[in-house]
């Protein structure tokens, strides 16, 4: 296997570079998706027989959770490289991303709650999905605070990179346990998102959502990082340059 | 145990953006005392503490004996063999004098009470054995920390700032004992701002002119 | 690497017995708040019942966590901790003495105390035994995770509430598991799976905490 493509990955340089190349790409790919997706499902997709027209703020849910959950996963994957290989853009990356997750978070949990208020006819209920994604959002807060309580900057990445792999280690046992614990406490009542087939007029432009959200939080976590890698690396020569030709 | 040559290979260090030292390179044989010396923020303690294992360097290598002290069995030989007392002594308040270092020393490896006994003596704690730490004055906090170069066998010595806080007649001893370290084969690497021109093979390296 | 183990047992255990107040403190801070519910909610023996197993709960993680927050802190602050991390030792095994050997002083003190508050909570006295059971089994994992926070916040001046912070989500799979068994057993039905979970939980804390304790140490001494 070659491995100068890796090591290529820790220069800032070159990830400055072909991510200025990859950005179009994303952005474009972003906001057709999103805009086919969006028009597709707010006004052609079929109405719910059950639910109506409320059922599609999934079409903003579903991929907003999607997002907040992997967004995780690649905080841990950040954290194992960054730790083992001591890549510094594997930091940048996992200092990045911690925020764009918990807005997503915090999307998924505000609709939620908006799709609660026809649905049960409360903003608010102890569903096992929206508590999952409540405490998602408190692991994200502990990623973001620890990130900033320590001030060195490679001591606070180290140490939120062990935070996150303790997260991950810890989420499908925290996962598990709410569900379980949901069940227990409301015995199958009516669950919005597990559909029994959904046709395929539904899920498709679900579907375009979902990639489109994945496509939008490229975009925004490869601008964070250009302009953390600007900035980390700005006594450099090539930073300078940079500079000077887009001034 | 006789120490193996120690090499500092293009070592480089950088805290919170700014460059402290780079490039830096160096061979210590056994029986040298290397003094590290420089102005404040010059990396001293920051070399002392990449040196001793507990910070990572930002570029470069050290070699024991021709390996890698970062990882592998390098690492292992050299955990062995060098011995680091910091800034700060180590030594519980609500422990007495022997009891702290009858663990400090358990670190490494256990040592007999009267041996510790000794080393106490020696540094000029006779009498302050059994009584709690925090009923010591600094000087003397610093003096239970020193005993351990009494009582371990680790040929590598890496002590930041050793003499703070100790009178005139205790940096006398601990010289001497330093002296009798090298002579015996064994190596020492400091940082003080206390002169040392006056004992015989000291090397210095100033961390002010590196750069 | 056994006599290791044992003097470090015996240092922790003669720093804790020269500073009692250490391990006091959490105690009656425990005792403290489960007073608190019955004078906020009233005293009325049916709703204390079904409140006690979460009131007993919440109290032992909250004062669980509030008594790690020092855990490595004065090991910190006098080098001590650089030390163990420079030693020939494993450190996560030294980790694992230190943060069990506070919990026999401070975890397994609150379990033992335990059903006298249930009692004063209204549970019936055949349920006290698996209040126990499951404290025993879960309070360990309570200190594990938290032991986790402590070194990863150590060279922090204030780190209490960012302890609490990022270890309380962590544990709410105990705090689920223990409460249900409580429910269960005020119900009349088999708790053992409850307990087979919770056991699971410190297995694997066990195993996978001390090297994270020492990770965040190794992290917070290279400060």
């Amino acid at each position: 296997m070659n491995w100068s493509f890796f090591h290529k990955l820790g220069s800032p340089k070159w990830f400055h570079d072909i991510s200025g190349r990859w950005l179009p790409w994303f952005a474009v790919a972003g906001v057709l998706l999103l805009s086919v997706g969006s028009v597709w499902g707010l006004f052609f997709a079929p109405e719910d027989y059950q639910q109506g027209n409320s059922f599609r703020i999934i079409y903003i849910h579903v991929p907003a959770a999607f997002v907040a959950q992997s967004c995780y996963m690649m905080l841990a994957v950040a954290g194992i490289v960054s730790l083992v290989w001591r890549m510094k853009l594997a930091d940048v990356a996992l200092k990045c991303a911690a925020p764009i997750g918990a807005w997503m978070t915090f999307v998924a949990l505000l609709t939620g709650a908006i799709w609660g208020k026809p649905t049960w006819g409360t903003y608010w209920v102890w569903d096992a999905r929206l508590t999952s994604m409540l405490i998602l959002l408190f692991l994200y807060f502990g990623i973001i605070a620890l990130g900033q309580a320590i001030s060195n900057r490679e001591t606070s990445a180290k140490a939120t990179a062990v935070l996150a792999i303790v997260g991950v280690v810890n989420i499908p046992i925290i996962k598990y346990s709410v569900d379980w614990w949901n069940t227990l406490h409301q015995p199958a009542t009516f669950k919005i998102t597990e559909k029994p087939a959904m046709p395929v007029e539904m899920w498709l432009p679900l579907l375009l959502m979902v990639l489109g959200f994945y496509a939008l939080f490229t975009v925004s976590l490869l601008m964070r990082m250009r302009l953390e890698v600007l900035r980390r690396e700005h006594k450099t020569r090539w930073v300078r340059e940079v500079l000077e030709k887009s001034s | 145990m006789k120490p193996l040559p120690v090499e500092l290979d293009s070592l480089a260090c950088e805290r919170d953006q700014r460059e402290l030292f780079a490039s830096l390179s160096l061979r210590l044989e056994p029986g040298e005392i290397l003094q590290v010396a420089g102005p404040n923020g010059s990396g001293k303690t920051s070399l002392l503490r990449i040196m001793a294992g507990l910070l990572p360097a930002s570029a470069g290598e050290i070699h024991y004996g021709g390996r890698s002290v970062f990882h592998g069995a390098g690492q292992e030989d050299w955990r062995r063999h060098r011995l680091f007392i910091g800034h700060a002594p180590a030594v519980k308040g609500a422990l007495t004098a022997e009891e702290n270092l009858s663990w400090l020393c358990a670190l490494s490896e256990p040592v007999a009470v009267e041996a510790i006994w000794q080393a106490l003596e020696q540094v000029g704690l006779r009498g302050f054995e059994d009584i709690p730490c925090h009923n010591l004055s600094a000087g003397q906090h610093r003096r239970v920390a020193l005993a351990r170069l009494y009582l371990e066998r680790h040929p590598v010595w890496i002590l930041d700032e050793p003499f703070t806080a100790i009178d005139k007649a205790g940096v006398a001893a601990l010289e001497k004992h330093i002296v009798k370290h090298a002579a015996l084969g064994g190596m020492v690497i400091m940082t003080t701002h206390h002169g040392l021109e006056h004992l015989p093979g000291v090397r210095q390296l100033d961390m002010g002119q590196l750069n | 690497m056994r006599r290791v183990v044992w003097l470090l047992f015996c240092r922790e255990w003669r720093l804790a017995w020269r500073r009692p107040g250490d391990l006091l403190n959490p105690l009656v801070f425990f005792a403290l708040v489960v007073s608190l519910f019955p004078l906020a909610v009233g005293p009325e023996p049916t709703m204390l019942r079904s409140m006690a197993p979460g009131v007993i709960w919440v109290a032992a993680l909250l004062a669980t966590l509030l008594s790690l927050d020092g855990l490595f802190r004065s090991d910190y602050d006098d080098g001590s901790l650089e030390q163990w991390v420079l030693s020939p030792h494993p450190l996560a095994l030294m980790v694992l003495v230190k943060v069990l050997h506070h919990w026999l002083l401070s975890g397994l003190a609150m379990v033992l105390l335990a059903p006298l508050f249930g009692l004063m909570l209204a549970l019936p006295l055949s349920s006290l035994p698996v209040l126990v059971l499951t404290l025993l089994l879960g309070t360990p994992v309570l200190s594990l995770l938290g032991a986790v926070g402590a070194a990863l916040t150590v060279g922090l001046k204030s780190g209490g509430v960012l302890l609490a912070l990022l270890i309380l989500p962590l544990y709410i799979p105990v705090l689920i598991l223990g409460t249900g068994a409580m429910d269960a057993a005020l119900q009349g039905m088999p708790v053992t799976g409850y307990a087979l979970w919770l056991g699971c939980l410190a297995m694997l804390a066990l195993s996978l905490a001390p090297i994270a304790i020492a990770a965040g140490l190794r992290i917070g001494v290279s400060e």
